[in-house]
Order: C-alpha cells, then structure tokens, then sequence
C-alpha cells in the first residue's frame, strides 16, 4: 500500500499544477503579511473603532499569533479550491489521458489502488495545510513576535494568554487538516464519475459554494439544514480560540467531518469497484 | 417664631463655616497624596465586562504626578474603561479648580466616611461631579463616585492596608457602564452557524475592574518614556 501510495504521490508532484497551490498561497500570506506589516495600525484603529470607543486597548495587539489568525480567516476559504485541483484530478486526470485502464490491467486490486490514490490526496493536503502553517504562523511570530491574542468577534471580545495561544493553533491546524480533507474526499468521489479533471474541480468548488451560501444566510428555513452542511462543520476550527474552548461542540462538527470522509471515500471505492472503466 | 428666625439664620450662616471644615478636609488628604510624586505598583488585575473573556493577569501600574497614568502588561493585552481618571485615585483631587459642597455622612464597609461633593468650576472640565467619601480618621477616600460629561458615570472603591500611610490602597474596585458592542460579522469573519444557543443580552450591563496591588515602589522616579505610547 505504501508503495503505491508512493507511486501516487511521484505522480501528484510531478504535474506543475500540484505547485500552483504552494505558490498561491506563500503569495497571498505574504502579501497579507506585508500589508499588516506596513499599514496594520490602520486597519487596527478601523476593526477597534468600536472597543475604543469606550475603552482603552494598550499592548501590542499586532502580534505574530493576530496576524497568523487573520491570515486563516482569509485563506481557509479559498484553500478548498487548491486542494480539489490535485483531488480532483487523481482518477478524471487519468481517465483524461487513457492510462487507468492500463493501471487497472496490473494486479493490485482497485479498492488497494483508489485508497492509494486517496492516501497521496490526503499527503497532499497535509503538505499543503503545513506550508501554510509554517508560513503564516512561525513567518508571522518571525516577523511580529509573539504576545496575548486578540479574537474580535461581533459580540465579544476574548483575549488569550500568550502561553495559552500555541496549542490552539496546533488544534486549529489538526481541525483544518479535517475540514481540508472532507473537500478532499469530494473532490476524490467526484472525480470517479468524470473523464475530464475539470469536471470534478468545478463540481467540487460548486457545492462548497452552494452549501457556503447556505450557512451563511440566516434564513429559518436554511438553519435547519445547516447541521448536515459539512461547510458549517469546517467552519468550528475557530472554537479553538473560545474561552475556554466549546469541546462539544469542536468534538461534534469533527466527528461530523470524519463522517463525510468515510461517507465520500467509501462511496468513491464502492462506484469505482462497479465502473465500466472504458479509457 | 423667634427660633424659627434664629434656627434659620444659623442654617444660612453656618453652612459656609461647615464647607470650610470638608475644604480643610479635602485639603488635608490631597495633601496625604501629594506625598505622591510618583509610584510603581505591582498587582494583579480582572476584568469583567459582558463582552469582554480575558484572564485575570498581572500587571504594572505606573503613576506620575499631576495625572499619568498607566497599565502595563508585560507582553500582554490589557483593557481599560476610558474615563477621566481611569483607574487612578491620584488624578481625583488634581488641582483647586472646584467647589467643595459638604453632603452629609454615610457608612462604607463598616467605615463612618463623610460625603463631599466637588463641583469642577471650569466650564471645560470633563468631569461634570465628583462625590467622595472621606475616612475623616485616616485621611482616605474610601469610595469616590465620578459623573462625566462624555464618557458616563464610574464608581471606585478602595481597600486599604500597609499604604494607607500614603493613601495608596491594596485592593480597588472600577465599577462603569459598558456600552453594547457589536462589529459587522463580514469585518470578523464571521458566519451565521445556526446554532441553538441563545444570544445573552449584552446591553446595559456594569462593567468592573478590579486590581489587586502587592507592592508599591514608591518616589523613587519614572522616566516619562513608560508613558510615551501604547
């Protein structure tokens, strides 16, 4: 198993599209570190408008652990799109180019060979989500150093210990390595049924959209199906940063994710297992 | 009728002569703080405000005459209501630019205190009444309650021990009215989650806090830098 998912994983890194992730996102951290870096008070000043009105915040509040946050806020949204670019791409991609059927030809059985090719995705977004961690948490404390953390909410504020911050972001890291993975595994399922990478690309990043708009409005109707949104689940990588942390609540929307990916990945072996392979 | 007259007269009269008393007072326990040229203390402060999560923390309380005053938390975040005098006893009795009104006598923790009523007489002045209660024995303002004209009204009280001799105290209490707080959820990022928990009322709440001092380095010179920025 760990010689295919090698194999898989030579292919993955061998195709100059698996880079464009990296690139993308060490571009958009450090432009977004860059732009804190030279005009951060002001945008400071605009988000504590409303604190400041009638208290006083001293300290520095532009920290490596603050900017690393705002960073995730931004990024963890568009990181799906990454990712499903290479999930996307494992089975279509080959169908695209006419060699599963010759893969399927060799004696491994297929169930051994879509885990293989599920285990290199998930590599993949584990690499990904490392970078980025590196880049956006230890570039961000290189750069701005490290102290208490401010998380603004709409309705509170919390302020966290500079020695209670760390292992939150480890937990919130491990959380988004979850959520990352659920997209994964869709990507995974739906790449089964194309012959064409962009297929299973656009479908994936069509559904995150769809299910995003859905939690985000606060219509009745569609607050009793944001429960079974996985978008909604993959959002709880923020009650890390909770005082003190909501366990079950975060515990409830992994146990959730970690569904989902059972859920796609069987479903994606089950059909592949049943697939007419034809190219 | 002659009594009458007489009881009335002594009340017109009197009341200047009972104002010099509280001004003497006044007097001697701004002179108990003018002691005071400046202090460094170290405590432990709390806050607690509706919307507001953070831990209780130490911190370093600078002060320096007439009025600076600062919080600090080494490496750390620290919030503080804003008001005129803050969090700071000293800054109360700045200057002479105030009417003395005597209010009678009332009971702080067990303590007989004496009220008095300073009106600032500046027109500018931020701080529209003061009122002070006064441990006439020890020379100690035991609570004081501060109404402003932009930033509404706050109460301090105090517990003293082995400052006293200074009138710095051990322990006070900031109570102050929290305005509601809410940001643009799109500004935090935030998503409606549809979660059943129910939203608790923030508006109109008390705000507090309370900082425990441990030890006080007193008169011994602050460079103005501990001042200068946040």
């Amino acid at each position: 198993m760990w010689q295919l998912t090698g194999i898989e994983l030579f292919k993955i890194f061998k195709k100059p599209r698996t880079y464009i992730a990296f690139a993308a996102i060490a571009a958009i951290v450090c432009l977004i570190q860059l732009a804190i870096y030279v005009d951060g008070k002001t945008y400071l000043g605009f988000i504590l408008q409303s604190l400041q009105e009638t208290f006083q915040v001293n300290g520095i509040i532009l920290n490596g652990y603050f900017v690393c946050f705002i960073v995730l806020q931004t990024l963890l949204v568009h990181v799906p799109l990454l990712i499903a670019l290479v999930s996307g791409d494992i089975v279509a991609g080959e169908a695209n180019m006419g060699t599963l059927r010759l893969l399927l030809t060799k004696p491994i059985s297929r169930t051994k060979l879509m885990l293989s090719k599920f285990f290199a995705t998930a590599v993949y977004t584990i690499m990904l989500l490392t970078f980025m961690a590196i880049l956006a948490l230890f570039g961000s404390i290189l750069i701005f150093g490290t102290g208490d953390m401010i998380n603004l909410k709409s309705d509170m504020v919390i302020i966290l210990d500079a020695s209670d911050v760390f292992w939150r972001y480890l937990a919130a890291f491990g959380f988004a390595a979850l959520s990352m993975l659920t997209v994964s595994s869709l990507a995974f399922l739906l790449s089964v049924f194309a012959d064409n990478a962009i297929g299973p690309i656009i479908g994936t990043m069509a559904i995150i959209i769809v299910f995003t708009i859905l939690t985000t409005m606060n219509i009745p109707f569609f607050n009793a199906l944001k429960p079974f949104l996985f978008t909604n689940h993959m959002l709880n990588w923020k009650g890390f940063f909770e005082r003190p942390v909501d366990g079950t609540e975060v515990l409830k929307s992994a146990i959730a994710l970690v569904l989902h990916i059972l859920l796609f990945v069987s479903s994606a072996i089950f059909i592949f297992r049943k697939k007419d392979i034809l190219t | 009728m002659r009594n009458v007259f007489l009881f009335l007269l002594f009340s017109i009269f009197a009341r200047p002569l009972f104002a010099q008393n509280e001004a003497a007072l006044i007097k001697a326990v701004k002179a108990k703080l003018d002691k005071v040229s400046d202090y460094q203390a170290n405590g432990r402060m709390s806050v607690d405000v509706s919307f507001i999560n953070a831990p209780a923390s130490k911190v370093v309380v600078y002060y320096k005459k007439p009025n600076r005053f600062k919080v600090n938390k080494e490496g750390g975040i620290s919030i503080l209501p804003k008001g005129g005098v803050s969090v700071n006893i000293n800054s109360l009795l700045t200057g002479d630019d105030y009417a003395v009104v005597p209010a009678g006598s009332a009971i702080i923790k067990g303590i007989p205190t004496k009220v008095i009523k300073l009106l600032p007489l500046a027109e500018t002045s931020e701080v529209v009444l003061t009122t002070l209660y006064i441990d006439e024995k020890a020379l100690l303002i035991r609570k004081a309650t501060v109404t402003t004209k932009e930033s509404g009204s706050y109460e301090m009280e105090l517990d003293f021990g082995k400052y006293a001799t200074w009138g710095l105290p051990d322990k006070m209490v900031f109570l102050f009215n929290a305005k509601d707080y809410k940001m643009p959820k799109g500004l935090t990022f935030e998503y409606e989650k549809g979660n059943t928990k129910k939203e608790e009322t923030l508006k109109n709440k008390k705000g507090r806090v309370e900082v425990n001092y441990n030890s006080y380095i007193i008169n011994k010179g602050i460079s103005d830098k501990v001042f200068a920025g946040k």
